[in-house]
């Protein structure tokens, strides 16, 4: 019976614990798969002595040391078949580096190294979410390869590729300098979003047994404010809140999309809703919110609105517009153009909408034509709404929208 | 005059070639007085891309790929982490029109 619940002792601060002390085993090391191999040593360590000896008071502490011991062991061993072994002298000057790793700040400063380290702009943009993923958040190569709909071999190889590069090209462990730390925050904020939308998109499907990755993005952008609480990093937390917050009223229950417009809006996630609209409002209020924080904004502006026609849609299109100024993009335009035709009627959002395509940029743009068709049905050009439902249609991948567009189609008066 | 010398091996034979082998050439050159610098290479994989286009610094992992350029210079820096040799790398003038290709030094074995 004690020895059970020390087990779930053990669960718990594994949960809690694993990848702060992995994070700082990292630093102390010098190698991702050596402190890997440590973090595991560690708890096993602690299945064998705590039961026998009581649950340490620093639990975190007991393991970040316990597993360096354990690496230095390692280290020896590897050293006594290979006289050269560099690893084994990194190790052995960090035993003589006491204090450094037990204080609270190394050791959240170490969470940060992580996170910049994996989201380094130097690994392709793949690895950065999968070794993201893996490290961070500590979801195994097989739950990563089923998010991703990646072979777990292809999965595995990406990290390996990784870890090598950030161990033979030097790549430092470390929160890069106020002067990078924009640009550099930019590119973790980009692996976030990426990871949430790959979750956000899959939960529409009928692939319903993918890991909840978007759930893991929302998780790593709460613990990037809490360690560096920059306004954009609470736009893009708010941004995840926010659209998450729509995620039981999206689809219907036999797996249908369902459109903002028909969404059941007592379904939408209040709690989300709260946490999100107060960081857009912190992040705008610093004078330094960007592109997040605005998209953000939008989608509190529609998680305000009672149904479709309460939203505001002078505001969406104001902020549109400050979107434009900051990241202009044929897509944002687009967008801009159905907020247009919400507030100034179909026919103007249409103009809109008939420009940006007679450009070429979103030629084979599903989401441009079936936008494109819903307004010439407001309008009543049902020919043409036809037309453009059609090449939607032709360029759809998803099956759950190929179902909602046929659906919209057969729905035409004829 | 000075002539740059361009190791090209299939990455199957990257260890083919015995590394004391290449440490008692560079030796003899640099004995005879012919050798200026020399270093091996570690894979293509841990290769970084560095652009500068309008300002702005452009890093994307993996050896350059476009056909149309072509090996134009080098410079051997000395840098304490890849950040370090980024940022050198971004202020060697044909980063703003073509690319620099990042790669470490692999130290040989004896």
């Amino acid at each position: 019976m004690a020895a059970d619940s020390i087990q779930q002792t053990i669960e718990a601060v594994y949960q809690t614990e694993s990848r702060r002390v992995l994070a700082t085993l990292i630093r102390l090391l010098g190698d991702f798969d050596h402190a890997e191999e440590a973090l595991h040593d560690a708890f096993r360590a602690a299945l064998e002595q705590w039961p026998r000896d009581g649950v340490p008071a620093n639990p975190r502490a007991w393991l970040v040391s316990a597993g360096r011991f354990k690496a230095i062991d390692a280290a020896r061993r590897r050293k006594r078949f290979d006289s050269l072994d560099e690893a084994g002298e990194k190790a052995d000057v960090g035993v003589w580096d006491t204090a450094a790793w037990a204080d609270e700040e190394s050791v959240e400063d170490d969470r940060l190294r992580l996170i910049f380290t994996c989201c380094h702009p130097a690994l392709a943009p793949d690895a950065q979410v999968a070794l993201t993923l893996r490290e961070v958040c500590g979801l195994t190569t097989e739950e990563i390869a089923q998010a991703f709909l990646t072979p777990a071999p292809t999965l595995a190889q990406r990290i390996v590729r990784a870890k090598g590069k950030i161990r033979d090209a030097r790549i430092p462990y470390e929160v890069p300098a106020r002067a990078d730390l924009p640009e550099r925050l930019d590119a973790v904020l980009r692996v976030i979003y990426l990871v949430f939308n790959e979750g956000y998109a899959a939960s529409s499907g009928e692939r319903v047994t993918r890991h909840d990755v978007s759930g893991e993005a929302i998780r790593v952008g709460r613990l990037l404010i809490e360690l560096l609480p920059e306004p954009e990093a609470q736009g893009l937390l708010a941004m995840m809140l926010l659209h998450d917050s729509r995620r039981a009223a999206r689809t219907s229950p036999s797996g249908d999309v369902v459109l903002l417009d028909d969404q059941d809006r007592s379904l939408w996630n209040r709690d989300q809703i709260a946490e999100g609209s107060r960081l857009v409002q912190q992040a705008l209020s610093s004078g330094r919110g960007g592109p997040y924080a605005i998209q953000a904004a939008i989608a509190a502006v529609h998680a305000e609105a009672a149904d479709a026609t309460a939203t505001d849609w002078s505001e969406i299109v104001g902020l549109y517009d400050v979107l434009m100024g900051m990241t202009p993009s044929p897509i944002i335009e687009l967008n801009r153009a159905v907020a247009v035709a919400m507030r100034d009627g179909p026919e103007a959002g249409l103009a809109i909408i008939d420009r940006i395509l007679a450009r070429g940029e979103l030629r084979d743009y599903r989401l441009a034509h079936a936008a494109r068709a819903e307004l010439c049905r407001r309008l009543g050009r049902t020919s043409e709404a036809r037309a453009s439902f059609k090449r939607a249609l032709a360029l759809t991948k998803q099956e759950p929208e190929r179902r909602l567009l046929e659906r919209r189609l057969g729905e035409l008066s004829t | 005059m000075k002539y740059l010398c361009l190791v090209y091996m299939e990455k199957d034979k990257l260890h083919a070639v015995p590394d004391s082998e290449c440490l008692a050439c560079g030796n003899g050159f640099r004995q005879s007085g012919l050798l200026v610098a020399a270093e091996a290479l570690q894979p293509v994989e841990t290769a970084t891309t560095v652009r500068v286009r309008n300002g702005k610094v452009a890093i994307t992992d993996g050896p350059f790929a476009e056909t149309k350029e072509q090996l134009a210079g080098f410079y051997l820096v000395e840098a304490r982490d890849l950040n370090e040799a980024l940022q050198i790398a971004a202020k060697i003038p044909p980063a703003r029109e073509g690319s620099v290709e990042v790669r470490p030094v692999r130290e040989l074995t004896p």
